[in-house]
């Protein structure tokens, strides 16, 4: 077993781990995160991502014993408290979740987009969604709710 | 049943409040299948079968058991016996017993205290399978020579004389169809294939199960149904059906293939058998070998046409494949085929075959779009040879009120000529076809359904409302329900709690399916919220002391009916609520019923698609859906399920299928290579919602799940037939498909 010291939404963690458990496990196992969802496990669908260093990664591809050191937001850190990020209130508004197992991956992935690139064009979207899976939605209500928030957040910034 | 028909007039009804659980769902709170623990907890591991077809002739779990960390191994032996029907296919699917019968069934399954130590030991499992031939394709299967999957299973309906893989047959119609033929200016006749597809709900199957010796257990799992999970798991592992109580967790998709068990029983078994809690996540490879998908299959249509347009006869032959066990959809694309159009000469005839695979699962509107695609196909390609508007020929044999449908019933109030109406007048159809591009546009055709149902809506004292329902939320179900409550009840939508109860603590609920939720649940709902309101009257014609019918319920308050009942002010609900442990005890309201006015829905697509001759992909450039809901609660989510089953029907038409090899093995059970539509492959897709009501519910509804999946493999086939200028006939149009196709 690993012994392994990583911050995750701001707090600092300490967990043991073995070698071959992957972030996604430790999160939802060992930490009870269970907001990052594992839809494959091969990194085709995007319900596991989460942000390190400002990128999107899919936590079922990184072993937990990656984490040492870093710094990870998963998707029950994008809200500051009872203040939703915009993009949380704006999946609601728009109905851009069905069944919303994506969700959590989509708004970390979106989240990560809008802070690289807050002006995207409806492409620049869809090719950065283009590895987060929803099968519910046909995309439609997302990629209508994502560019709203970029809106919004150019306007309010 | 008498049904008024308030179409008319909503306060909440037709608004788009946000969904109840939003916020839970966008935090990562929302607890879904796999999210669920429980102290002392084991993880499961099922061990499958790598050969499409085997005896197993024995089984030697001692490496397994001799593993540090393994608790208990489960075999068919755990199970219960002398299972028949239904109940035995479905255990034999969940875990095989003499046979292996396609790559990926269950042959065994271990619990330990990790996940990496139960899979670790599912190496140790020795099993000494001897090969035996196999067949996966529909065609083949029926042949004389083709293995036999299991004897003995073909109903009293086979002709005589035909392959044991054949095991279910449908025939109906009306009319004379050979002498429709001979009426017809131009007879035409065509073959068309569909793979197999899955309906790759992102979330896989998970469950958290916990059963003692004494016979009672828990169950935690995802699914579309969980009083259909009790009813199955207590048949399987032998215990009585109420000492099983299953609650559904969140649901991460289900589009039918969470209307079957799969691990659940196992879960319990081996619960049973290590006395502790067992929890079981699939890998996503076992998600595409063991559960649902849909089925295969082969199609030969047939239709006549007079130079007016006017279609007068209509045969068609749907062979289907279900899998190693009957069940397969044939007579749904049997009767689906031609229920757009009103024809006076009629035919379907359906196949049920078995082959060496997967046992098919619901996958909305089972087996109506693949009969969609065959004949949505031929029509177009009619229409072409004689110069025909498709859609004019469409409105001109369109069914409506009164049509005699081609399997049988005559039409109630139908929305198909609505439909096509307005997707004449939408700047879709109007728009000229951009240069290179092509135009497909497909009908499609939903029974819909009703089912046992059952709700209750009890009050609270502050006069806010707790709705327990059944039918677990799919696609926003919880939101259209405390809709239709707050209506009732004259009271904000916020004041609603809509809660999805277990199976303990209300009667029974029909599994989440046949886009039956909105109509049904919807329909109980309505008569929960109006028994409710019966009684919050009587409370106030006893504290007037008038009779009870003369009190009426008016925007949230109860009021005499009129100048004569007496002279009182408003009684609004939460003073009624604040005395009812006063004033006659709790204030609970229910329905129960098993409704069958589900209306019938149909939609339209229009789809532009363009090819690229070089690579031969195809390029979805504008689409937009026209469909009949009766009466949209929530109109957000009623374009959710336009837009999601046309995402799904895209995907069927363009990529995704099940591939076999020589071997009969499944080459790509992932979703790399089973490649579902990303953002990046798909236009927005624009919603045209039809209200035509369904004199069946209350408020007009229609089901929406289903019919948005039948029209997309049509319509999309000739968009793309018309952009290559080559007749697309077998799905999925891959690229190499249409470069063959292209190079004739």
């Amino acid at each position: 077993m690993i012994q392994v010291s990583t911050t995750i939404n701001g707090d600092e963690h300490q967990f043991v781990c073995d070698p071959r458990e992957t972030l996604l496990d430790v999160l939802r196992d060992r930490l009870g995160l269970t907001g990052a969802k594992e839809g494959c496990g091969t990194g085709d669908c995007g319900a596991c991502t989460v942000e390190i260093g400002g990128r999107p990664v899919c936590s079922c591809l990184m072993l937990g014993a990656e984490a040492e050191g870093k710094e990870i937001t998963t998707v029950e850190g994008i809200a500051d408290g009872e203040d939703l990020h915009p993009l949380q209130v704006n999946f609601i508004k728009h109905a851009a979740l069905q069944c919303g197992i994506c969700t959590p991956g989509i708004l970390v992935a979106t989240k990560a987009l809008l802070e690289e690139n807050p002006n995207p064009t409806e492409t620049e979207v869809r090719y950065w969604l283009a590895g987060n899976l929803c099968r519910c939605t046909g995309y439609d209500k997302i990629i209508r709710a994502v560019m709203e928030t970029a809106a919004e957040m150019r306007e309010n910034a | 049943m008498a049904f008024d028909e308030k179409t008319e007039g909503f306060n909440v009804v037709g608004t788009r409040p946000d969904r109840p659980d939003g916020i839970d769902k966008v935090t990562g709170r929302a607890s879904y299948g796999a999210d669920a623990s429980k102290a002392g907890m084991l993880h499961g591991a099922i061990l499958r079968s790598p050969h499409a077809h085997a005896v197993i002739k024995s089984i030697n779990l001692d490496k397994a058991l001799a593993l540090k960390g393994v608790k208990g191994v489960v075999t068919r032996a755990d199970f219960a016996e002398g299972l028949t029907g239904e109940n035995w296919n479905v255990l034999e699917n969940v875990m095989a017993g003499e046979k292996a019968l396609y790559d990926g069934h269950a042959v065994a399954a271990v619990a330990a205290t990790s996940q990496l130590i139960a899979r670790d030991a599912l190496k140790l499992i020795e099993v000494d399978y001897e090969p035996i031939p196999h067949v996966t394709d529909v065609d083949k299967a029926m042949q004389p020579d083709a293995p036999v999957i299991r004897e003995g299973q073909a109903s009293k309906a086979v002709p005589a004389g035909m392959h044991p893989n054949v095991v279910d047959y449908h025939e109906s119609g009306h009319g004379d169809v050979e002498a429709g033929f001979a009426e017809a200016d131009l007879v035409m006749e065509r073959t068309f294939t569909t793979e197999a597809t899955h309906q790759g709900y992102i979330e896989p199957h998970a469950c958290l199960a916990t059963l003692g010796g004494d016979g009672r257990g828990e169950l935690w799992c995802c699914t579309q149904g969980h009083w259909n999970v009790q009813k199955i798991c207590a048949a399987l592992v032998g215990i009585e059906q109420s000492a099983l109580r299953v609650t559904a967790s969140e649901i991460g998709g289900g589009f039918g293939g969470k209307t079957a068990v799969f691990i659940e029983p196992v879960a319990l078994a081996l619960s049973r058998k290590t006395n502790r809690p067992v929890k079981i996540a699939m890998p996503r490879a076992d998600v595409f070998k063991a559960t649902g998908p849909t089925a295969s299959t082969s199609m030969d249509v047939k239709i006549g046409l007079k130079k007016d347009g006017t279609m007068t006869a209509a045969w068609g032959e749907f062979r289907s494949q279900g899998g190693a066990f009957p069940g397969s959809p044939f007579s749904f694309t049997a009767m689906c085929a031609f229920a757009p159009y009103a024809l006076e000469n009629v035919k379907q005839i359906g196949y049920d075959v078995m082959t060496n695979r997967p046992k098919q699962a619901a996958y909305r509107a089972p087996g109506s779009p693949m009969a969609a695609f065959a004949v949505e196909s031929l029509l177009d390609e009619m229409c072409n040879q004689m110069g025909l508007d498709p859609l004019e020929v469409r409105l001109k044999n369109a069914s409506k009120q009164g049509t005699k449908a081609s399997f049988g019933p005559t039409w109630d109030r139908i929305g198909l000529v609505e439909c096509l109406e307005a997707a004449k007048e939408h700047s879709h159809y109007a728009a000229p076809v951009p240069e290179g591009a092509g135009r497909g546009i497909s009908c499609g055709f939903w029974f819909n359904h009703g089912g046992e149902t059952s709700v209750t809506l009890a009050m609270s004292e502050d006069g806010t409302a707790q709705l327990m329902l059944g039918t677990p939320d799919i696609g926003g179900s919880r939101a259209s329900m405390a809709m239709m409550a707050a209506e009732e009840l004259g009271i904000p939508y916020e004041h609603v709690r809509a809660t999805v109860a277990d199976t303990a603590t209300l009667g029974y609920n029909e599994v989440s399916h046949g886009s039956r939720v909105t109509y049904a649940s919807g329909l109980a709902t309505i008569e929960a919220a109006r028994d409710t309101v019966k009684k919050l009257c009587a409370r106030a014609a006893a504290k007037w002391g008038i009779d009870e019918d003369a009190v009426v319920w008016r925007d949230g308050c109860a009021v005499p009916s009129g100048p004569n009942a007496g002279d009182f002010d408003p009684l609004p609900i939460g003073q009624i609520c604040r005395k009812m442990g006063a004033t006659g005890g709790p204030i609970v309201g229910h329905y129960e019923a098993t409704p069958e006015g589900a209306g019938v829905s149909f939609a339209v697509h229009i789809v532009d698609a363009t090819v690229d001759r070089e690579t031969g992909a195809t390029s979805v450039d504008r689409y937009t859906v026209i469909q009949d809901a009766g009466k949209a609660i929530h109109p957000d989510y009623v374009e959710g399920q336009y837009q999601g089953g046309a995402a799904q029907g895209i995907g069927w038409a363009l990529n995704e299928e099940y591939i076999y090899g020589e071997d009969g093995r499944l080459q790509n059970a992932g979703f790399l290579d089973y490649r579902i539509p990303v953002a990046s492959d798909l236009p927005m897709i624009d919603t045209v919602i039809v209200e035509v009501p369904n004199p069946g519910h209350p408020y007009g509804v229609r089901g929406v799940g289903e019919t948005s999946i039948c029209p997309p493999l049509a319509a999309i086939a000739n968009a793309v037939s018309n952009a290559a200028g080559v007749r697309m006939k077998d799905l999925p149009m891959r690229p190499s498909r249409i470069l063959d196709a292209l190079d004739g």
